[in-house]
């Protein structure tokens, strides 16, 4: 039986039951292309992209997990320390399965997916200039917004490339889930605007304010990791901009068509959120946010609760028997009179065990009562947000076969 | 603007910190300790040197000024690194790489301080009931009984038995997550920066909260 919750709720509180989360309905769902997991950092988005892309695979469709930074064993364990920005064959455990699926997998290169767009825009000559320039190193690697932009844009060249008919998205880790949604403008913004165009005006290149004021911005706006001198920067920059010429009005378009992509139905957005109030927060500006920009939301992904396979037993009960255990030394009867002490002390306890066991039920208990708080807050706000519950692990997730527990519980969850 | 240039904040950051720590009343230090967040990780060496990139950029002017103090501060004997994580697989790894970067960095060195593990569960089992856990083969008619004489009847054809196995199943989870997090401890300690331990506080964080904290923090001699 799976666990439930404890029906033994304060009387009179009406607890709101969100509707499930379909994933098996949603994988399989052959009008599903896209599937994109978004969510604060810390809350197993990766694991989450993974164990969906094996799943969905395992049941018949040929899937694309397109991950941002997973961690080193699972990485391995899927075959993603390949550093060639393409997707790899990832072997089923059981094999191809009746259903004949496949999973391809991928780790996202920011810098060589930035370097992929110059290349295909400009003449090879022009391009090596580009990608030798040390702006546009330090700029391809550093600057905030090129990992969203880049998830973005790797997302486009997948759906274009029509080889797969799901893609599962991983999204970068970050403090705001809406980065995602926002940072790619930065980028896009940053290139094709009119201040970096300023910067091929002509002027007197050696006009010290003029150049105090253009490093402090340029510098800091890269993250600043190239340690050249002041002029020297300046007429890299110079450099790039005008070597990228072409390119111009090119990053906000390519940005905006994947954006619109994201519109479009056939992609279904989860939200991965756990039991804890940042992570819930951020997942529920987030749902907001989609509503907003009518991007299609699927659902909410609660990651890591503790649902407890005794529930019928509360909290209250368990420790006050583990305590009654503990007093009477473990035998059952109640505290002995003082002439009984010395048969009291040989009983000593006898079954510590059970004390150990309702006393960490008991923890259990008010942790998934705490969680439960915490998810009816959210359900509270977004009634009509289906959830999916999928329990925690005692061990991390590091291999297929972990995923495909994760995989389980959804359809159990 | 923060959000269009990162390293501008990273530096407005770092430079409140050092400012903080140079300010005087009557020629006193203000503050006795100056404690500062830092962003997750992995930018932490970049975020601690940003000072020193911006400073390469300008020859002269306000911008180094200010970029060689802070860097003084940040690199001062006074101040300490110390890394925040739980005992997780991946918080744990960040750790180990970015004590690795920082030891990696410049010898003109930045002190590592120490390594504060958060959020840590107390382990309620022996060492038997851990091992017998762990490995599954608990005593469920010994827990079944033990449930009887506290009390417990479960209605229901199994009596206390079907009870018994979920509490044990429950014994089980914990049992593993414990020995999981024996193995993350022990990576962190051949780390050989001095580790100190803060209790998971379950019912939201509030000013009580962080007086135990603080209090857990005094008793190790972290402070």
């Amino acid at each position: 039986m799976p666990p439930q919750d404890s029906a033994s709720g304060t009387p009179g509180e009406v607890e709101l039951r969100p509707n499930r989360l379909e994933v098996d309905r949603l994988l399989d769902d052959p009008r599903t292309r896209i599937i994109v997991c978004c969510g604060s950092g810390g809350v197993g988005k990766t694991t989450t992209a993974a164990a969906l892309g094996l799943r969905a695979a395992e049941r018949g469709r040929h899937v694309v997990v397109l991950t941002v930074d997973p961690a080193r064993r699972l990485a391995q364990s899927m075959g993603l320390t390949s550093l060639d920005n393409t997707p790899r064959p990832v072997p089923l455990p059981d094999g191809p399965g009746e259903g004949g699926g496949s999973l391809h997998a991928m780790m996202l290169d920011m810098k060589r997916t930035f370097d992929e767009i110059v290349e295909a825009h400009s003449d090879p000559d022009r391009a090596a200039q580009i990608l030798a320039n040390p702006f546009y190193q330090s700029l391809s690697s550093s600057f905030a917004g090129t990992q969203e932009y880049m998830a973005m844009e790797k997302l486009g060249q997948l759906r274009r490339a029509d080889e797969w008919d799901l893609i599962v998205v991983d999204t970068p880790p970050n403090r705001s889930a809406l980065d995602f949604l926002d940072a790619p403008q930065r980028l896009s913004r940053f290139l094709d605007g009119r201040l970096i165009r300023l910067l091929t005006a002509p002027t007197r290149v050696s006009s010290r304010a003029y150049l105090k004021v253009v490093n402090a911005w340029v510098g800091m706006a890269t993250g600043a990791v190239t340690k050249v001198l002041g002029t020297q920067l300046l007429r890299d920059v110079q450099t790039f901009v005008a070597a990228l010429d072409t390119m111009f009005g090119g990053f906000r378009e390519r940005a905006e068509d994947t954006y619109r992509l994201l519109q479009t139905p056939g992609t279904a957005f989860l939200v991965i959120a756990t039991p804890e109030p940042d992570a819930l927060r951020e997942a529920s500006y987030f749902v907001e946010r989609l509503s907003q920009d009518r991007m299609p939301l699927a659902g909410l992904i609660l990651n890591r609760v503790h649902p407890s396979p005794a529930a019928r037993l509360s909290a209250a009960r368990s420790l006050a028997a583990a305590e009654a255990l503990q007093a009477a030394g473990g035998n059952g009867s109640p505290p002995s009179m003082p002439n009984d002490a010395a048969a009291d002390t040989a009983e000593g306890q006898r079954h510590p065990l059970a004390v150990t066991a309702l006393r960490l039920h008991a923890e259990r208990m008010q942790l998934a009562a705490a969680e439960r708080r915490l998810a009816q807050r959210f359900t509270a706000a977004h009634p009509g947000v289906p959830v999916a519950r999928v329990p925690a692990q005692p061990e991390d997730v590091h291999d297929l076969a972990g995923l495909r527990q994760v995989g389980e519980s959804f359809a159990a969850g | 603007m923060t959000t269009i240039a990162p390293g501008l904040r990273d530096i407005l950051l770092t430079g409140k910190a050092a400012e903080a720590t140079r300010r005087k009343v009557k020629g006193r230090p203000v503050y006795e300790a100056v404690v500062m967040d830092a962003p997750p990780t992995g930018r932490i060496a970049r975020f601690l040197n940003i000072a020193t990139e911006v400073s390469g950029l300008a020859k002269v002017g306000p911008i180094r000024g200010h970029a060689d103090t802070v860097q003084g501060v940040i690199r001062s004997p006074q101040t300490a690194v110390h890394f925040v994580t739980v005992l997780e697989e991946m918080p744990v790894q960040e750790t180990l790489d970015g004590v690795a970067e920082l030891r990696g960095l410049a010898p003109a060195g930045l002190q590592l301080g120490g390594i504060m593990v958060n959020m840590v569960r107390p382990l309620e089992l022996t060492d038997d009931q851990l091992a017998a856990a762990g490995a599954g083969t608990l005593d469920v008619h010994d827990l079944a009984l033990g449930l009887k004489a506290a009390g417990i009847e479960d209605s229901g054809p199994a009596g206390n038995l079907d009870l018994a196995g979920s509490l044990a199943v429950e014994l089980s989870e914990h049992a593993r997550e414990a020995l999981a997090q024996r193995g993350q401890r022990e990576l962190l300690a051949g780390v050989g920066q001095p580790c100190y331990e803060l209790p998971l506080i379950t019912d939201g964080m509030d000013l009580a909260g962080l007086y135990r904290l603080a209090s857990a923090l005094r008793e190790q001699g972290a402070a």
